[in-house]
């Protein structure tokens, strides 16, 4: 019988992601989109808060949405009330975005006609934080129902996301939101992270959010051109 | 729970490893970050059914748990954090982001026998 022997192989779990990932944000990049992730818990209100900020940016932008969901289309027919361009990825049983399936799903449009693209991943706190999907931005939300420390449980998510919103505002008072308490907790999971505060519902908020976008848009192409 | 489809990415590419050296893997080791979004728990259990009518059927999943570690600003050096709920260095306090470990989901090794060997046995 031979002996078992070691040897070592240093091989990345991920890295046929990680490839595709790399390959599409270079494609965004030469196209000047600025692409957005959203990642959620299920019910967290994703799909009213990317209705609004498709509906708001629109007379100014060109945007588009990919849509992750299990089994429905509700999703991308509630986002094609927008008027902006939709696209449905259904995963089946699988509980997250890969690069691939947004690779896919690409294929029709011409990136070079858009100023931001949305990726709206499946409600889902965990499986997400794994897969990079080429995006220029991965923003987490939450909404005041959900309880301050969501962060705190959700750590890996938190940390892995550029920005968090905190949203259904309009609902703070009635459910005695904490607004401190939430912000301790993101910021002891992901130190330095921006915070928006709004409704997607009342509109409360939702300006200094677009400004930021604006502004990370103008940084990205210029730094793309130089 | 996405551990099946990282199961199933962890037999492929250890029997890619093993194809390419001509060896039979009776064990895997894998190193796990604690900020890779994996459940170890969880992990184990897919393992054995990604195995399954593969070359890898009756392998052991090894797996080394990767603490996150940061490198702290204030006493420059890496530190190890006591938990993921507080990105922080653990003597100074100072909060930091800059990770230097803990997003690991590597397949670090192979444990392997010859598959002449194998054959004769």
């Amino acid at each position: 019988m031979s002996e078992p022997r070691l040897v070592e192989v240093r091989r990345n779990v991920l890295k046929q992601n990680d490839v595709i990932a790399r390959a599409l944000r270079e494609q965004f990049r030469a196209a000047g989109v600025f692409v957005v992730s959203l990642v959620s818990s299920p019910g967290s209100g994703k799909t009213t808060f990317l209705e609004k900020t498709l509906t708001l940016l629109q007379p100014e932008y060109r945007v588009a949405a990919l849509v992750g969901d299990l089994a429905t289309e509700n999703d991308a027919v509630r986002l094609a009330r927008s008027k902006a361009p939709v696209k449905q990825i259904t995963t089946g049983t699988l509980c997250h975005l890969e690069a691939a399936m947004v690779q896919n799903a690409l294929q029709e449009w011409k990136l070079q006609d858009l100023d931001f693209l949305f990726i709206e991943n499946v409600g889902n706190l965990v499986c997400p934080s794994s897969y990079d999907l080429g995006e220029n931005l991965r923003l987490v939300l939450m909404s005041v129902t959900e309880g301050e420390d969501k962060p705190l449980k959700y750590p890996t998510i938190f940390n892995s996301a550029d920005v968090a919103v905190i949203t259904k505002n309009e609902l703070a008072t009635a459910v005695e939101f904490d607004w401190d308490a939430a912000r301790k907790s993101i910021e002891s999971v992901r130190p330095g992270m921006q915070i928006f505060r709004l409704s997607a519902k009342t509109g409360e908020g939702m300006d200094r959010y677009l400004e930021f976008l604006a502004q990370r848009l103008a940084e990205n192409r210029s730094v793309a051109q130089t | 729970m996405h551990e099946l489809s990282i199961a199933m990415g962890i037999v492929e590419a250890a029997t890619e490893e093993a194809q390419r050296r001509g060896v039979h893997v009776s064990a895997v080791h894998l190193r796990l970050g604690a900020l890779s979004g994996v459940v170890k728990d969880a992990l184990l259990f897919s393992y054995e059914v990604a195995c399954q009518d593969t070359p890898l059927e009756g392998s052991r999943l090894i797996v080394e748990d990767i603490p996150v570690s940061v490198f702290c600003p204030r006493c420059k050096k890496e530190q190890v954090l006591a938990s993921v709920q507080s990105f922080a260095c653990p003597e100074c306090g100072v909060p930091t982001m800059d990770v230097r470990h803990g997003k690991e989901l590597e397949v670090f090794a192979l444990e392997v026998e010859d598959e002449e060997e194998e054959v004769r046995k």
